[in-house]
């Protein structure tokens, strides 16, 4: 019987095994294989696939062998069998033999291992360089020398289903979890060197096409780099623990040939404000959000919130109170409903409700600092505009039966 | 206390006081024993609930149970459960029962502290599991509780802490008596390289725990520290460093691994032999790849920490020291092998798991060597492969060896044999259901999943729902485990005789089923037969 399960179990690496190699003949390279690594589209993430696929092997090899013997045992030296045992039970020769011969094999897998490394770890001359600022729980991009910088985050779509009794499938989304607003645009065939940190927790970041991840530490920056050789669209997410939504922050590479790349990139620096151009998801969902009537309550925790995409104000002017509220409605679905709820409630104990809560009901001064810097469970808020966090706060201190003021982003900016 | 614990030394035959406070007040070995592993098996329990929490959530992308917050506390508390509650009081428990009787002692060293060791724990665990009802929820930041992250922790936060320290002073107190009582209560004649392997694998535990819970210690008063009293030992905004932490806590958290599965190394190495009714082949080397092991844990634990951007020197260290271990680690699974070879093998229930303990630890054995390729672990690093990985060392690896000492030495304590034909269908329910949990887990870490996430990308639904059907399995078939326990509890089912198996050997066979209250007052004459693996 236990030769059985052996079968068994060695048959489904096998077929495992069977079942990958042709998906990846057939399917760009880029495709994630369902039961294995990606081959990846940089030349690390193809020697890192083959250092993979050697040492799965030389595993399989000498499981078979040591296995085999085991199985062998059990089968032949069975009572039933092997009614008398034999009495030896040492042999110098034998396990100097074991002892060596593994030694050997290791040897010849820490060679390639090392030369990856090396490879790996070299990031001088490059052609460009991309910052990347993990956040509770979104992505800061930053093109450096470029001026071009913006936030990336998990879609509408992927938002709305992934909410607890959402009554959306997430197979009727499309790239569930694994689409953001706006993607980390890239060009092929550079060397591009990733600077990575982070505003408050440790991060990671992970696409599995490039072939490696890194630590986003607060305090370090780390360095990394690719070279992609492929155009296309590449996914991956946050890989280190970071708190409530670490499932949540998805990461899309989208990798252009250079003169489109340059197109991209000089439109970003044309008009900052204006909406992201190549991020499929946003147009439908900022619609939604301009079409969503603006009366509080009855948008649900699934609504599409939407960016804030409110007309443009430049913060310091005075705000009307209609106006901050409109925005603070956005933003606070956005950015706060996901732990307050849309009506406010909070999910007490973890997160509490802000009907009359002594913070928002409250000195100005002190919401205002526990946005930007957190408190416990909650992250700082610092990365929005002032106008956002003005507004949000302005939402939650006069609505749910609340009546405390308004904020003005003027204020935002003096506390920060 | 100490009156009546003489007392009871005046009389040798008299058994224990009796009624409830006989577990509150007992020094002995065998009732601290019994105490431990029944702890060790309600925290199995609790912290399997936990998974199952886990697992259901899992079954489906989408949330569907839980929010993402409760998520994490169970991921958080499933660990510490399981390593601090289960499997640690579990070896303590079967070093108690089986230590003395192994180096024909009377007791260990230091009774009392045995009974404030165990004692420590059942506060320890209501610390820590009052968290998940207090505001603000149970500590979500995962047991390694990496700093910033872990400092976002509620009121849950000091319970936290302060329970770690309890389980660690009640760890570095069994310890010390394990090492005491081996070191100076052997039997005249015992040896230590005539020593059974268990208790040279526990010997060598022992020193691991008290060089390592100390620095656990250190670095979660540091946290605490960090949190309540202003200090920045880990914040880089006042001269601190995150990565300090990580660094602290491998040089605990890795000898901590070795900590779960040495002793485990121990009672396969023990029931081979029996079932195969052949000395132990390489009995030197097996103490020889212990001790290596053990040292080369304390060299490797930046292989936990690949990613958090080492100098290309320090990987490239951790790296090779890593795939190091495969070498000692590979000696003990030939031996075994060749222990089994040209034997005359018997399946029953505690070789069934010993056997399934050899294969399935090695297949953990051959991620872990995967793992090792620092280049590699940059694609492994955080994803379902590594839980893959680490679940089959500790759960067909250490709680499988766990349960075949149960099932090989509870005829010794309660001089019944359990029920062979339920122990059976327990071993065959358990071994498929792991591998149905488990196995498929590679393929998702493969494919891109990361670990500790409450949702996933649809392509991953397959082989969740695979892990999770595996997972309810395992769960409910160890019922089948309790019952059989219990029934030998009960004092049900076939008599034992003194010497259990026919093939066992070792001075715990040589005393009467069930074992006196008290064992090896005098100290007996070691005869070489009982210990022939030795020489």
């Amino acid at each position: 019987m236990l030769l059985k399960k052996l079968m068994t179990v060695a048959g489904l690496m096998l077929a495992s095994l069977a079942a990958s190699v042709p998906a990846w003949a057939e399917t760009p390279a880029a495709a994630q294989a369902k039961w294995n690594m990606p081959v990846g589209v940089t030349e690390i993430s193809r020697s890192v696939h083959s250092l993979h696929m050697t040492i799965f092997y030389v595993c399989c090899v000498i499981g078979l062998v040591v296995f085999g013997a085991m199985f062998y045992s059990v089968f032949a030296h069975r009572r039933s069998r092997h009614p008398k045992p034999a009495t030896f039970h040492e042999s110098t020769l034998v396990e100097i033999i074991w002892t060596v011969l593994p030694f050997v094999v290791l040897i010849g897998m820490a060679i390639p291992a090392t030369g990856t490394l090396v490879k790996m770890s070299d990031t001088s001359n490059s052609d460009m360089t991309i910052k990347i600022t993990g956040y509770q729980w979104l992505w800061g991009y930053d093109y450096v020398g470029e001026g071009v910088s913006f936030y990336s985050r998990l879609d509408e779509a992927s938002n709305a289903a992934r909410q607890l009794d959402s009554g959306i499938d997430p197979a009727s989304v499309e790239n569930y979890l694994l689409n953001v607003d706006k993607p980390l645009v890239l060009p092929v065939g550079q060397k591009i060197r990733f600077q990575m940190t982070s505003a408050d927790v440790i991060h990671a970041w992970w696409v599995p096409a490039l072939g490696w991840k890194k630590d986003a530490i607060p305090g370090y920056v780390n360095e990394m780099w690719a070279r992609i050789d492929e155009p296309g669209i590449y996914r991956g997410q946050c890989a280190e623990l970071c708190g409530r939504d670490h499932g949540f922050m998805p990461i899309v590479v989208e990798a252009l040939p250079q003169d489109e790349y340059e197109q991209w990139l000089a439109q970003q620096k044309g008009g900052d404000e204006a909406p992201a151009q190549s991020a499929e998801t946003a147009a439908p969902a900022t619609e939604v959000a301009a079409a969503e009537p603006a009366v509080a309550g009855d948008m649900d925790a699934d609504a599409d919130a939407g960016e804030s995409e409110a007309p443009a104000a430049a913060a310091g002017d005075e705000l009307s109170k209609d106006a901050l509220m409109e925005t603070g409605k956005n933003a606070y679905q956005a950015n706060c409903s996901a732990c307050h709820q849309a009506d406010g409630n909070g999910l007490p104990p973890t997160f509490p409700s802000l009907h009359g809560s002594a913070v928002v009901t409250g000195p100005v001064d002190a919401q205002i600092a526990q946005v930007l810097k957190g408190k416990n469970a909650m992250p700082p808020f610092a990365y929005l505009s002032d106008k956002d966090i003005a507004a949000a706060i302005t939402y939650t201190r006069n609505s749910w039966g609340n009546d405390a003021g308004v904020v003005q982003p003027a204020q935002v900016a003096a506390a920060r | 206390m100490a009156h009546e614990h003489a007392h009871d030394h005046d009389h040798e035959h008299h058994g224990p006081p009796p009624g409830l406070m006989r577990w509150v007040k007992t020094t002995n070995h065998k009732d601290l024993g019994t105490l431990y592993l029944c702890f060790s098996m309600l925290m199995f329990f609790i912290g399997g609930l936990m998974s199952l929490v886990i697992r259901a959530e899992l079954f489906e992308p989408g949330l569907q149970f839980v929010h993402p917050e409760f998520f994490n506390s169970m991921t958080t508390m499933h660990a510490l459960v399981m390593i601090f509650g289960g499997l640690m009081p579990a070896f303590t428990g079967l070093a108690n029962w089986m230590v003395p009787m192994m180096v024909g002692a009377g007791d260990l060293a230091l009774p009392r502290v045995n009974n404030w060791g165990f004692w420590l724990l059942p506060f320890a665990f209501a610390l820590l599991l009052s968290t998940l009802f207090i505001g603000g929820g149970a500590p979500a930041g995962g047991w390694t509780m990496y700093p910033p992250l872990v400092l976002q922790t509620g009121a849950a936060f000091p319970l936290l802490i302060f329970s770690i320290h309890l389980m660690g002073i009640s760890s570095i107190t069994g310890a010390i008596n394990v090492v005491v009582t081996i070191l100076n209560m052997r039997a005249p004649g015992m040896t230590l390289l005539k020593m059974p392997l268990f208790v040279w694998t526990w010997l060598i535990t022992a020193y691991l725990l008290i060089a390592t819970m100390p620095v656990l210690a250190g670095a979660v008063t540091m946290l605490l520290t960090d949190k309540y009293f202003g200090t920045t030992f880990f914040d880089a905004a006042g001269g601190g460093d995150p990565v300090m932490f990580q660094h602290i806590f491998w040089f605990f958290g890795h000898p901590e691994v070795y900590i779960l599965i040495l002793p485990a190394f121990g009672v396969v190495s023990t029931i081979i032999p029996t079932f195969a009714r052949k000395p132990l082949f390489g009995y030197d080397s097996m103490v020889y790849a212990t001790a290596s092991i053990a040292f080369l844990s304390f060299i490797v634990w930046a292989h936990h920490m690949f990613t958090v951007g080492m100098p290309l020197t320090g990987e490239l260290f951790f790296m090779f020291s890593t795939m190091l271990i495969a070498v000692p680690t590979g000696v003990k699974v030939f031996n075994w092998i060749a222990t089994m070879w040209k034997g005359s093998m018997t399946f029953e229930t505690p070789m069934l798991f010993a056997v399934a303990f050899v294969f399935l630890f090695t297949i953990g054995g051959f991620s872990g060597l995967m793992l090792a390729i620092a280049p590699a672990d940059f694609q492994y690093h955080d994803t379902y492969f590594v839980v893959a990985h680490f679940h089959y060392v500790l759960v067909p690896g250490a709680v499988f060896s766990v349960i075949a000492a149960i099932y090989y030495w509870i005829p010794k304590w309660t001089g019944h044999m359990y029920n062979e034909k339920l122990g059976k269908l327990h071993f065959w329910l358990s071994a498929i259901f792991i591998n149905l949990t488990f196995f498929p887990q590679h393929f998702v870490g493969l494919a891109g999943m990361p670990r500790r996430i409450p949702d996933y990308a649809v392509q991953f639904t397959d082989f969740n729902q695979i892990s999770t059907i595996g997972a309810f399995g395992f769960f409910f078939a160890q019922f089948l485990f309790i019952g059989n326990i219990m029934r030998c509890m009960a004092r049900k089912g076939e008599k034992a005789k003194a010497r259990a198996w026919e093939g066992a050997h070792g001075l715990e066979w040589t005393v009467a089923s069930p074992a006196p209250y008290h064992t090896f007052e005098v100290p007996p004459q070691i005869d070489d037969a009982e210990t022939q693996a030795a020489h």
